[in-house]
């Protein structure tokens, strides 16, 4: 018994204190001003006169080991070996020296990495995991996100635009990236019910599970074949898929009916108008890999729509809103449909209740 | 064999363009790791087929852990062996994504010997991701990450490993020390982290000010977003310096101002702060000018969620101010109210915002012991049906006379 450890468990992250540079260490608190200074690159003032520069630049997010010690290379050489990342995947390099901003910048360039991001800029895509890890995935993350970011690269290293624009890309809808408040919403979806395995489905699943899981009461015990299983009412399925959540027996994966619908508006900052959903602007476009041209090229006309008709710091959201749907529609030539309506729980919240209309 | 990676067409044109690509990135970890060169040949088959040729999860983990470790299995094993496991790891990240190059170095030292060589950093809920190793391979690769005082984060009907942003160790908007605050929680709330326990996920996003860098107010059930009550700090000399240099006060700050509480008559900018709702966008604007109060703390809203199952809410305000300090008793009180009463009356997979819409927020707020106060609600109810709790009966009203 004598050889036997206690197993360490519950130790938590470790303390991010460590973690710091030391400019920040010694500022920590008492930051009075930043400003930008161009394109990815910001200075904070503190109280105390000390500066500290950031160069921003773009991730792919999924990345090798071996990237990430170019990283630390970079670290190394320029920022006294600290690094930092951001809540939308970009990586951050900060130093005091100004005259390392740009060997670092170039040493980025060459790497592949364009420094931007900051500011009216479009910066990088949080997603999900997509076709390279993900079981329920209605479509690819990384590879949409690299096609829309080459597109609109020249959003990401410049600062030309009216607001902030954020695009986000949740592979199905369950959203681990949590897109429902973005500028730009690019969400998988499913379009074909669940196709119950009913072999499987007594031994993999517990039935009043899947029965409960479906918000639209769409599943019933049923025995078919002699196995117990269930059957599910199609018309009432709105492909949400959380009966394949719970259970492994109800796969809506199709490659004939699943793609991408694009949702836009949304915003979480408190700034100006309230925090906002985003809306349906395009229903269904369907998945043409490698590079998706029809989601970058719709991605790309409504960046550009809003570019040119919103007023300085309107989010495309707040624009919308003050031009009203019907005129939104028309500028962007999507065809208004059927499904744009909502049909879920408090619906009627959503249509137009006064005489309140432009023509 | 070494050598040669799978033919992949499909792929190849994701790595031409100006933003960086994954593929490079998974080509790099290919030339070392069988791994991520079949995970290339499948990736590849998914862009043909346009389907994920992933099973269905799987229950893996490492010793006294019950989340943190995502099974994961290719269905077609026999043709892409290297994938045949290819489970991910949550590691929990240090408050704010900052490290030093020796930490990232040992990380990559870890994973390259125990795993595929792939990362996320980071994953939407904050965490390091560690993605694709075999189940024999779990247990040595926490072996070697405790080592390094790294430890595993959140999945499944846990608490999710929680997160927030830079706050005052780079931002002058900071109303709290959110890592302060995130590191406290997470160490405190161990146990709910490592086993999960709860009806469904639950998730603290620290932010620091109203701009929600971390998206609080739209992921996580309680969202701790930083704010002042007292007046904006301002220096009239650095606003007429704005505007000297170009900036239109009137057009983009104070006609953007949602409250219409401040005016600008070219020398002076005044604005009436007991109206100001701190939505932050003059702040925004002129940051050499204007800043947040001094009296600083945050608000305390609940329940967001993206829309499965019964659809996407935001979250809503529950305390409108509270100071923010250690040891951040009203926020682990509240907490654990919440948590008692949505563990035992909360349904299998519903979140706490959710089971709020089902309950009623007067029931909740009477069972987590919190007095209702009209900065909860955007508008008091327009429908008649309320759930009055007490009548009379006949005689009543002599008692009342007699005790009048």
């Amino acid at each position: 018994m004598a050889d036997v450890q206690e197993r360490r468990t519950d130790f938590g992250p470790p303390h991010y204190e460590q973690f710091l540079p030391p400019t920040i260490k010694e500022n920590y608190g008492k930051w009075k001003y930043h400003e930008i200074l161009k394109p990815g690159v910001m200075v904070h003032v503190s109280e105390t006169g000390d500066k500290l520069y950031t160069i921003r630049a773009a991730s792919p997010r999924l990345l090798s080991i071996d990237k990430i010690r170019m990283y630390c290379d970079i670290a190394d050489k320029y920022c006294d070996g600290y690094l930092r990342f951001t809540s939308r995947h970009n990586v951050e390099f900060m130093t005091p020296k100004e005259e390392n901003i740009e060997p670092i910048i170039k040493t980025l360039a060459e790497l592949g990495h364009p420094v931007g991001g900051l500011a009216n800029s479009i910066t990088s895509i949080v997603h999900t995991q997509g076709w390279v890890h993900c079981h329920s995935a209605a479509t690819d993350a990384s590879g949409v996100v690299k096609a829309v970011m080459d597109e609109l690269n020249e959003y990401f290293v410049d600062m030309k635009l009216p607001g902030k624009l954020r695009i986000a890309l949740a592979c199905c809808l369950n959203m681990c990236g949590a897109v429902h408040c973005s500028d730009i919403a690019i969400l998988g979806i499913h379009r074909r019910p669940p196709r119950v395995n009913h072999e499987m489905l007594k031994k993999q699943c517990e039935i009043p599970n899947v029965v409960a899981s479906c918000p639209t009461a769409a599943i019933r015990p049923a025995m078919v074949d002699g196995n117990q299983s269930v059957e599910v009412l199609e018309e009432n399925c709105m492909f949400c898929a959380n009966c394949y959540t719970v259970c492994p027996s109800m796969p809506l994966n199709d490659p004939l009916n699943d793609g991408v619908s694009i949702w836009i508006g949304g915003k979480v900052s408190n700034a100006r108008h309230e925090p906002m959903f985003s809306k349906l602007a395009i229903p269904f476009i369907p998945n043409n890999p490698p590079r998706w041209p029809e989601v970058t090229t719709a991605v790309r006309n409504l960046v550009e729509l809003w570019a040119k008709h919103a007023k300085k710091h309107e989010r495309m959201g707040e624009w919308i809103e003050r031009i009203g749907w019907p005129k939104f529609f028309k500028l962007s030539g999507i065809e208004f449909q059927k499904e744009h309506i909502d049909d879920f729980k408090h619906a009627g919240l959503t249509f137009k209740r006064s005489t309140h209309l432009t023509f | 064999m070494a050598d040669a990676l799978p033919k992949t067409p499909k792929l190849d044109e994701l790595e031409t363009g100006p933003f960086p690509s994954f593929v490079k990135e998974i080509k790099m970890a290919a030339k070392r790791s069988p791994m991520c060169k079949d995970l290339l040949g499948q990736l590849e088959q998914s862009y043909e087929e346009k389907i994920g040729h992933w099973k269905h999860g799987g229950i893996v983990g490492v010793m006294g852990y019950g989340g943190g470790v995502i099974g994961r299995y290719s269905d077609l094993p026999d043709k892409y062996p290297g994938v045949s496991h290819f489970h991910t790891m949550r590691i929990n990240q240090p408050a704010g994504w900052f490290y030093t190059s020796k930490a990232l170095r040992g990380l990559c030292d870890i994973w390259e010997n125990h795993g595929s060589g792939l990362t996320n950093m980071h994953g939407s809920t904050g965490d390091i991701i560690l993605l694709g190793t075999r189940t024999e391979e779990l247990e040595p690769t926490f072996a070697d990450l405790a080592k390094m005082d790294f430890d595993i984060g959140g999945s499944g009907s846990d608490l999710r490993t929680p997160s927030c942003c830079n706050g005052m160790a780079r931002c002058e908007w900071a109303c709290y020390d959110t890592m302060a605050l995130t590191y406290d929680l997470t160490m405190h709330y161990q146990d709910e982290l490592h086993r999960p326990a709860f009806p469904y996920k639950f998730k603290f996003k620290m932010s620091g000010c109203p701009n929600d860098c971390v998206a609080s107010i739209a992921r996580a059930d309680m969202s701790i977003i930083g704010t002042w009550r007292d007046d904006i700090q301002m220096d009239q000399d650095a606003v007429r310096e704005y505007a000297d240099k170009g900036l239109d006060i009137k057009s983009e700050v104070v006609d953007n101002c949602p409250s219409k509480c401040m005016d600008w008559d070219g020398k002076e900018l005044h604005i009436e702060n007991s109206y100001c709702v701190r939505c932050m966008h003059c702040i925004n604007i002129m940051p050499k000018a204007l800043r947040p109060g001094k009296d600083r703390g945050a608000t305390i809203l609940i329940g967001s969620k993206a829309p499965i199952v019964e659809g996407a809410l935001l979250s809503s305000v529950l305390f409108p101010f509270v100071k923010i300090e250690p040891p951040y008793d009203i926020i682990k009180d509240t907490v654990d109210k919440i948590w008692d009463v949505w563990s035992e009356e909360g349904k299998n997979r519903e979140r706490v915002g959710e089971f709020i819409q089902r309950v009623g927020m007067g029931n909740f707020l009477d069972a987590i012991e919190v007095e209702p106060v009209p900065e909860m609600i955007a508008h008091p109810r327009e429908n008649p049906y309320v759930f009055y709790e007490e009548y009379f009966e006949e005689g009543d009203e002599d008692e009342e006379e007699e005790e009048g």
